[in-house]
């Protein structure tokens, strides 16, 4: 039976059921206790994480592939109209759709496997000191608005529902992030986050709004084109060789869509927000921060691969270069934070450079294998940093601070998450068996075909993500005992552990996953093996990390500080994130608000609010001074209305 | 027959007289009598007009007679409330009901 009848009656449950979620515990969710909030929040998810697992495993192991043309098939499940924009273009129609294909399908498997496990951690995350958050309601409330917003992101059958869903994942993040609303800092990260991301997004939509005007067509079906006709759509056909100032305007539009999924994606510069994101719960910085939204802009990419290939693969180099650059610039700034969740933002971001690098080196045809490298690195990323995330989630709880100084030798204390952990740890820094190692190794063949700077840069990072990695692990787990008082540490509720052995569970199994033959480009068969040579050399680069952060940080020793002094400038400017912060509050501050809006601001004042006051003034006086007529005395009135009459019977007599 | 025209002017008269009483006096059962005399001063209007114009028809007389009518119930209800003016008061001019206002 054809996949879409199958498929088709459940499919809308997937956005149908977090969206009724999300009403049902924001409007009744105060008038129940937290914990059965939490307990119907998580229900609905495993349904919907369920129905996610079934279109997806009917999609990859069924119907999905057509053996006749030896390739992955496209479906759209549901096309809802939603909004005409012109009745002379029947394209500008933006609709609410579910495109099948295998980069959505896979998507779903990691947001809803994900979420899965944060609704379920965040039970025992919001238990404290014997009771539930009072806010809790509100969070799983924001959680299901965020996995509506997600999962409609990735299923988007045109650009425009993708840009109203990358809206709402951005005011759910905001929402979360500020979730702890008495504290300034919360406050202060959550507008930041928003500001940062709606100021890249303003790119996104000048770019859909280029390409729009020029196609007159959303749906990415007839941008991109369908099956043979990849890459020669609406984008191809209608903006060849259109110019503008020189450049062509296809890169241009691409250029700005791409800089829409730098924001999200926290890409240098936009990368400002995500280290303060951490404000947030730990399970949503996890979720949010760490899996899925923060590849919402690799996701961008990736789907409009085949234009960007085509049609402008000079911005695709571009991302390329800017993509190795955050990795190493992240990676540095992470060997220097003693925040354990800020040493993992920085590592998200670089690992999320990382994609970026993957797809900004593959082209489609031939050379397609960063494009597979960076979907499959997309997936194991997320399962080993929500891990990661979880991880240090569990200990935040039971240590109550985030500062690597109050940690130490946990692993007496905290068997699981020391495990679970571990295995993390040996993934992102590449170590095989476990699932990082083969992505991490994938894209850096696809670097090395390309661009050789591009593949040692990233080898560097893979050396440095092993060493700041392991300098994070031993500080928790081993160092030294601080003084833990009466309360030793302990593993959390076993609703916080199993979510991090299901993680450890996928971070080793999906590096075997035959990637090759379910995420591609051109949805065909490419085949992946281990190059020997570049293995081998990732390998050896990440054995050294993990050998001087033994050395370093395994037990307290001097030599850490030794070198901090010698290279005391470095360091500093490093843990000071390169001052990068204080750059963008110079330009916006100082340049922005001082200068460019110092007159913008007069006019408003003086022009704008002093034509308000002036009307405002003119009325309080006029009243002021006809006010008298209306003395209440009732001969006078009787007097004025005697007069009238005569008046007015006068007229009509004699006129 | 006395001519219509002395009717017309002996109503406009006490019409006038009526409305200088209401407007000059302070005292408001003065200011009631007055209202009465507006009210007399149709009901003349319309007994003169109703045989003048239409003799043998009634309709004229019966509406004077519900003038009457009403004018009584709303002599009894003023006078319900000026009592009660008078005794929050302690005297019954018009000025003295400032309580409304403001």
């Amino acid at each position: 039976m054809d996949l879409t009848t199958i498929l088709s009656p459940i499919a809308p449950l997937v956005l149908l059921m977090p969206f009724l979620m999300f009403l049902f515990l924001g409007l009744l969710g105060y008038k129940m206790s937290g914990k059965v909030a939490g307990i119907f929040g998580t229900a609905g998810f495993t349904v919907v994480a369920a129905i996610c697992y079934y279109i997806a495993g009917k999609y990859f192991l069924g119907g999905g592939y057509d053996a006749a043309s030896g390739s992955f098939q496209q479906f759209t499940l549901f096309n809802m109209d939603w909004l005409q924009m012109s009745t002379a273009h029947p394209g500008l129609f933006i609709r609410i759709g579910f495109l099948l294909d295998p980069i959505s399908a896979m998507m779903l498997v990691v947001i809803s496997t994900v979420s899965l496990m944060v609704h379920l951690y965040s039970f025992g995350y919001m238990f404290e000191d014997g009771k539930y958050d009072e806010g809790m309601q509100r969070y799983y409330c924001v959680l299901s608005l965020f996995s509506f917003a997600m999962l409609g992101l990735v299923i988007a059958t045109n650009i425009f529902q993708m840009y109203i869903f990358w809206e709402l994942v951005g005011v759910s993040s905001f929402l979360l992030i500020g979730y702890y609303y008495k504290r300034p800092a919360a406050v202060s990260a959550c507008k930041k986050a928003f500001i940062v991301t709606r100021f890249a997004d303003m790119f996104f939509l000048i770019g859909i709004l280029i390409v729009s005007y020029y196609t007159k067509a959303f749906d990415f079906d007839s941008l991109i084109g369908t099956g043979a006709n990849v890459g020669n759509g609406l984008i191809h056909t209608k903006m060849a060789g259109l110019t503008f100032m020189g450049c062509s305007v296809t890169s241009i539009a691409m250029l700005f869509i791409f800089l829409g999924g730098a924001g999200k994606s926290a890409m240098f510069p936009f990368h400002i927000w995500l280290p303060d994101a951490m404000e947030g719960p730990t399970p949503s910085s996890a979720l949010i921060h760490a899996a899925t939204m923060v590849v919402a802009g690799v996701y961008l990419v990736a789907r409009l691969f085949p234009v960007y290939s085509m049609d402008a693969p000079d911005v695709l180099t571009f991302i390329a270069y800017l993509g190795a650059f955050t990795s190493l610039f992240a990676a540095v700034i992470a060997c220097a934070q003693t925040d354990i969740k800020r040493v993992l933002a920085f590592s998200t971001i670089s690992q999320i450079a990382y994609m970026m690098v993957a797809l900004g080196v593959a082209r489609y045809g031939a050379d397609q294998l960063g494009f597979t490298a960076s979907m499959w690195h997309l997936f194991t990323h997320a399962m080993f940093k929500a891990l990661l995330f979880l991880c240090a989630g569990a200990i935040i709880h039971c240590i109550g601070s985030n500062e690597m100084g109050k940690m130490g030798g946990l692993h007496k204390y905290q068997p699981i998450t020391h495990i679970t952990f571990l295995i993390a740890c040996l993934a992102i820094s590449g170590i095989p068996p476990f699932s990082g190692f083969f992505s991490k190794d994938e894209i850096l063949a696809a670097a090395f075909e390309s661009n050789k700077l591009i593949w040692f840069c990233e080898t560097f990072v893979a050396g440095l993500t092993a060493f700041y990695m392991f300098r994070l692990y031993y500080h928790i787990f081993w160092y030294e005992d601080p003084d833990y008082g009466e309360h030793k540490p302990h593993d959390a509720h076993w609703t916080m552990t199993v979510p991090l052995i299901v993680l450890a569970a996928y971070t080793c199994i999906c590096g075997f996953f035959p990637f090759g033959h379910l995420v591609t480009a051109s949805h065909t068969f490419i085949e992946i093996h281990t190059e020997p040579l570049i293995a081998g050399i990732s390998i050896c680069t990440a054995i050294l990390g993990i050998a001087i952060a033994t050395i370093l940080y395994r037990k307290k020793n001097s030599i850490p500080d030794a070198i901090i002094a010698k290279s005391k400038l470095f360091c500093n400017a490093a843990y000071h994130r390169f001052y990068i912060d204080e750059c963008w509050y110079f330009i916006t501050r100082r340049i922005i608000f001082g200068i460019l809006c110092a007159f913008i601001a007069w006019f408003d004042r003086h022009i704008i609010d002093g034509f308000m006051n002036l009307l405002g003034w003119i009325t309080n006086k006029s009243s002021l001074e006809t006010r008298e007529i209306q003395s209440g005395n009732v001969q006078e009135y009787v007097w004025v209305f005697i007069m009238g009459v005569i008046t007015i019977a006068a007229l009509a007599l004699y006129l | 027959m006395i001519p219509v025209e002395f009717y017309v002017v002996l109503s406009t008269l006490l019409f006038f007289i009526g409305v200088y009483g209401f407007i000059a006096r302070k005292n408001l059962i003065g200011m009631l009598m007055a209202i009465e005399l507006v009210l007399n001063a149709v009901n003349i209007n319309f007994v003169a007009f109703n045989r003048y114009l239409f003799p043998g028809q009634l309709e004229g007389y019966l509406y004077s007679l519900f003038v009457i009518v009403v004018a009584a119930a709303e002599t009894a209800v003023a006078i319900a409330i000026i009592i009660n003016v008078y005794r929050k008061m302690g005297n019954e001019t018009v000025d003295s009901i400032k309580e409304l206002k403001n």
